[in-house]
């Protein structure tokens, strides 16, 4: 599904991602886990090219998406993308967060769009928020109504920017029962983060990213048990 | 002070003050139109527009008020006659209109520009990694948000057209500074007159504020 290869990014003189190859599966679910500043969020930015990467390639389904020529709007309706801190539309309600992409993007009837966001707001527990607006809402609802709006877009696949790090540690929770459903649909996430637990639980393989660089990609719980890189490991002694 | 004499001459004040707000609309039109084409040009990602709209901004920003009307009055037409060898003249009203669009166009394409690029860099990643294109992330999703922002700046810039369109008196439109001025000459009662004209003007602000103060609060509800 997706194929990173020899990927750098440089902002300035600043080398942030040295050379980086991932593949992610279909259906899978791979977690990204490392040190602030080592270059995660950067890597998944550059899955939908809200980082332009300096140089190598970033194949989704076989198509180069770092090919100047392809349509960079076709390309994102096919990723969706949560953010660390929801980034939902203060100026319109739940239902209109939800809806504004596919009607906009897709050309979807107001009708259908308003009907698919309702079906969404139940599978994330929200049925009664659709007229709220966002500032009504905790995080733990902002989160999910961030990933309703994602998955109205019906993409491919998700990518997962710390998504529980702007959370109070008790809203934690409601968000990871969310992804973990969407995880056992068969759902190919890709998902930065500091959640050890979900990590290990729900990821098919964990990457650990320091400097830059992936210095492990592994099941979790080979990764978690045995970790051969002395970086992985004291990272792991401080964080678990 | 005599405030009776201003009563007597109360009609001929009010028509002033009527071609004062006829003025002051007509250049908030103009100033907003130009203002908002600046405002965007300065934050696109094209630099020749970029450049353009700042060079705009750093002539009327640099130069008096006055003097921009006067030579939309004065100089433009020298210009057109070295140019073309044929004559026209403004009415004193237009070439201030256009003077006074033109000069606060500067300035609300600064009060556009903060607007948007107040509006969090995250909204517009949001919108961008949903699909929209930058021209429906910027009609639906910042400007949306930017103008709650910049309604209390904009009425302010507002509020100072309306008295800077007593500059345009300079070159002989017949506004409400105009006559009152013109009437404290012939009655030698400047007194009144002034006093009258401030009254005016003040009461127009007055109502410019509390309207915007109204507008903000229309708008913080759904906030």
């Amino acid at each position: 599904m997706i194929k990173v290869t020899n990927l750098h990014k440089y902002f300035g003189n600043h080398h942030v991602l040295k050379g980086i190859d991932l593949e992610v599966e279909k259906g899978t679910v791979v977690c990204i886990i490392g040190p602030s500043g080592s270059g995660k969020s950067t890597l998944l930015r550059c899955i939908n090219l809200l980082e332009t990467p300096t140089e190598g390639h970033v194949l989704i389904d076989g198509v180069d998406i770092t090919d100047p020529k392809q349509d960079i709007n076709e390309l994102r309706t096919e990723v969706g993308m949560v953010f660390q801190r929801f980034n939902l539309f203060p100026h319109m309600t739940v239902l209109d967060n939800i809806t504004l992409a596919p009607i906009q993007v897709r050309g979807m009837a107001v009708k259908d769009a308003q009907e698919l966001a309702h079906t969404l707001l139940k599978r994330v527990g929200l049925s009664d928020k659709a007229n709220a607006y966002p500032k009504q809402l905790s995080g733990g609802q902002q989160q999910r109504v961030a990933i309703a709006r994602a998955l109205a877009m019906r993409p491919k696949l998700f990518l997962f920017d710390e998504p529980t790090s702007a959370l109070d540690p008790e809203l934690v929770g409601e968000v990871l029962d969310v992804m973990k459903s969407m995880a056992q649909e068969g759902t190919t996430m890709v998902v930065v983060t500091h959640e050890m637990g979900f990590a290990r639980e729900v990821a098919d393989r964990v990457v650990f990213m320091d400097d830059g660089a992936i210095l492990e990609d592994k099941p979790p719980e080979i990764l978690f048990t045995k970790p051969e890189n002395s970086r992985t490991k004291s990272f792991l002694d401080r964080v678990l | 002070m005599n405030l009776s004499l201003v009563s007597e001459y109360a009609g001929y004040i009010l028509q002033g003050a009527g071609l004062t707000i006829v003025m002051a609309v007509g250049s908030i039109i103009l100033g907003c139109i130009l203002g908002t084409l600046l405002g965007l040009m300065r934050v696109s990602a094209s630099k020749p527009l970029s450049f353009i709209s700042g060079a705009y901004l750093q002539v009327f920003r640099g130069t008096p008020m006055l003097l921009q009307i006067m030579f939309i009055f004065f100089a433009i037409p020298q210009i057109y006659n070295m140019a073309t060898g044929n004559f026209f003249n403004w009415r004193p009203e237009i070439a201030g209109v256009i003077a006074l669009g033109m000069n606060s166009g500067a300035y609300i394409a600064e009060i556009i520009r903060s607007g948007i690029q107040g509006v969090d860099i995250g909204q517009t990643e949001a919108a961008r990694a949903l699909g929209l294109t930058h021209h429906k992330t910027m009609q639906l999703v910042i400007l949306p948000q930017a103008l709650r922002r910049v309604i209390p700046p904009l009425c302010n810039e507002f509020i100072v057209l309306l008295k800077d369109t007593s500059l345009v008196s300079g070159i002989g439109a017949k506004e409400l500074m105009y006559r009152s001025r013109s009437m404290g000459v012939t009655t030698y009662d400047f007194v009144s007159f002034l006093v009258g004209a401030a009254i005016v003007y003040f009461c127009l602000t007055f109502i410019l504020t509390q309207a915007s103060a109204w507008i903000e609060r229309r708008l913080a509800v759904s906030d």
